[in-house]
């Protein structure tokens, strides 16, 4: 894939002296008696963009959820930039202030308009002015490239502009970390590269990402680290250029030569 | 496809046009009245029966109607006699000097006379409260909000129970009646039905499971109880358990059982709106960091209740039309004065209660499809707002 060409090359490897900004350790869930995370131990430093692919099933989804609490963890730590998530719902509140999130269904507000979509959190969570709000709104409307479209309505705006107004609402928040969960797959063919584009900008300014998703052109031009995930286990986790050139376990051989033709 | 259409084809995509078409009108029978006519009522010979049938239907429906209330109908008069058969040797329709002389009876019921311009101005300031809301393009509508909820209420007791402090002699509820018991009943039960109607379905969601059981009981079980018994528990058996002293009044119970009754048919209501709601909007509202109550005012409650508007009006209007079962506890509503006021033998006649129940009629058409009304305006406002 093309997508990430002309910035692939300005992208520099993460410095890993930074502070780490998401730690896992030893975490489990089930859902009943379904054993979906086994073990799970991720470590993800300051301005690192983490891809993590696998079959569907593998739990992916479910981990970068836990990481905002969308769902829940039964045993092991979580924790975000110094906050270790528990029932506590103050300590939720702080870490979701913290954590962007882009979901596959884009889940915009129907009912608001693009501009208040994005000044929604700023003005209820931050207490921002409404004014400043609409200001910050509009700067990252620009940067997704569709300031135009600031007083539609979601449901007037294609898929591929609709995901990138939610890159926008995430950004309005000025998160440490965004949370991407197969931000391109509900997407047709011909808007999946805007998306990508406006994420490998993300990427390029330092941003720490974590990012569910089959884009393995986009993988390999922006993140430091690849994490491999079947049946709710980390399977292997490597740099990119060693992840495809030598996948070490059967699991990821098998899959990188389903997805890699 | 075959050869020879293949070549035609090959034939055909090499055609260039020389000069373009310009628009034609469409055939005569397509538009117009004539065209609308044809393409609705009398497409196929099943339609231009039906067509026939349900005129005709109509037409003698309506002519009754115009009949008895307008053409038959006696206007002046001041007993029975004006309107009996056999004195005016006539055929009579509506008996209306009866309703002029009885109509400060269905508006205000025994309210004493001397007082009755307290509950105009009631009647007056609710009306401004309910103009100021329901007209979207108000001038200050959160000022207009105030006043309904809170001013109105407050301003409306003292002023209709009164208050000898500021000189307004009290009435006892007792003398309430008519339109002035219908419009508070409904009012009240209207007012106090959505909110805890939406308390209760958000209960009855919630994770909490002390909340949600005891939101479930409260809503199954009022209704699983008729309105009457609810009506009958508030107004007759309350008093028999608790001392008459700080057993409220007879109206104030039928109120609190109204909107009991009222909100837990709304909670439904209201629940059946928010499973509408996919969880990613809930997922959504969530990541952005915003609380239980925020995620639930700014962003789940106004798409739910919005796809429940039909049902939320469904739901008024019947209580408006349930507010008549009030008499039963002894309250005089409107159509209870007309139940008084036509067995009275100063206007006993074979026409007068056919005309006191059109009255009643009439009045409930008039609110109830003007709630409708206003309900599919204001669908097709929300609808034109967002397309998704």
């Amino acid at each position: 894939m093309s997508v990430a060409e002309n910035h692939g090359s300005l992208l520099k490897p993460a410095k890993l002296n930074t502070p780490v900004a998401v730690e896992l350790d030893d975490v489990n869930k089930w859902y009943g008696d379904f054993h979906v995370l086994r073990d799970i131990n991720l470590r993800v430093r300051g301005g690192e963009r983490i891809v993590i692919c696998g079959p569907s099933g593998s739990g992916k989804s479910t981990m970068i959820r836990c990481i905002n609490r969308l769902e829940e963890h039964q045993a092991g730590r979580i924790i975000i930039d110094g906050v270790e998530l528990t029932a506590d719902l103050k300590k939720i509140d702080e870490v979701r202030r913290e954590v962007g999130m882009v979901f596959q269904h884009f889940n915009l507000f129907p009912h608001l308009t693009v501009l208040e979509n994005c000044t929604l959190a700023p003005i209820w969570v931050r207490k921002m002015p409404k004014k400043q709000a609409e200001e910050v709104a509009l700067h990252y409307l620009k940067r997704v490239k569709i300031p135009e479209q600031a007083n539609k309505y979601p449901g007037q705006l294609s898929g591929g502009q609709q995901q990138r107004v939610a890159i926008a609402r995430a950004l309005c928040m000025n998160p440490k970390i965004i949370l991407f969960d197969e931000p391109t797959s509900a997407l047709d063919p011909e808007m999946v590269k805007e998306v990508l584009d406006t994420m490998v900008e993300l990427a390029h300014d330092g941003m720490t990402m974590l990012v569910v998703t089959h884009e393995m052109g986009f993988a390999r031009q922006v993140a430091n680290r690849i994490v491999f995930m079947d049946e709710g286990q980390i399977v292997e986790a490597n740099v990119p250029e060693e992840f495809f050139a030598h996948p070490q376990h059967e699991r990821t051989k098998m899959f990188l030569s389903q997805i890699l033709r | 496809m075959t050869m020879a259409e293949g070549d035609l084809a090959v034939a055909e995509a090499a055609f260039v046009r020389s000069a373009s078409i310009a628009p034609r009108p469409p055939p005569a029978a397509m538009t117009g009245a004539l065209g609308w006519l044809r393409a609705n009522l009398l497409s196929t010979p099943f339609n231009i029966g039906l067509t026939i049938v349900i005129a005709l239907l109509l037409a003698w429906a309506i002519s009754e109607v115009v009949k008895f209330l307008l053409i038959d109908a006696v206007w002046t008069g001041s007993d029975r006699d004006a309107c009996l058969e056999y004195v005016q040797h006539r055929d009579i329709g509506a008996c209306w000097p009866f309703v002029r002389e009885r109509l400060p009876y269905f508006i205000y019921g025994s309210y004493p006379i001397s007082e009755r311009w307290r509950v105009d101005v009631f009647f007056g300031m609710l009306a401004i409260g309910i103009i100021w809301l329901l007209w979207l393009n108000a001038p200050r509508r959160g000022l207009g909000a105030i006043y309904f909820f809170a001013i109105l209420p407050v301003s409306s007791f003292i002023l209709l129970s009164g208050w000898s402090w500021i000189g307004l002699r009290p009435v006892d509820t007792v003398l309430w009646g008519g339109v002035l018991v219908t419009i508070v009943v409904a009012s009240v039960g209207i007012v106090v039905s959505l909110p805890l109607g939406i308390l209760l379905a958000l209960g009855r969601r919630s994770h909490m499971p002390a909340v949600r059981a005891l939101s479930v009981i409260f809503i199954e079980f009022v209704r699983g109880v008729p309105l009457i018994t609810v009506l009958f528990m508030a107004g007759v058996m309350l008093p028999l358990f608790v001392p008459e002293q700080l057993s409220p009044d007879k109206l104030v119970r039928a109120l609190v059982g109204i909107a009991i009754f009222a909100s837990a048919y709304m909670a439904e209501v209201v629940r059946a709106g928010l499973q509408a709601i996919p969880r990613g909007q809930y997922e959504g509202a969530m990541a952005v960091g915003l609380r239980y109550w925020q995620m639930m005012r700014l962003i789940i409650l106004p798409q739910a209740l919005k796809v429940t508007i039909p049902n939320i009006v469904n739901t008024y209007i019947g209580l408006f039309k349930d507010t008549t079962l009030v008499f039963i506890v002894g309250i005089f509503d409107l159509l209870r004065t007309i139940e008084v006021a036509r067995i009275d033998p100063k206007w006993a006649t074979p026409v007068t209660s056919t005309t006191g129940y059109a009255v009643a009629a009439i009045f409930y058409l008039v609110f109830c499809y003007g709630m409708s009304r206003y309900a599919r305006a204001m669908e097709a406002r929300l609808a034109r707002n967002d397309r998704r």
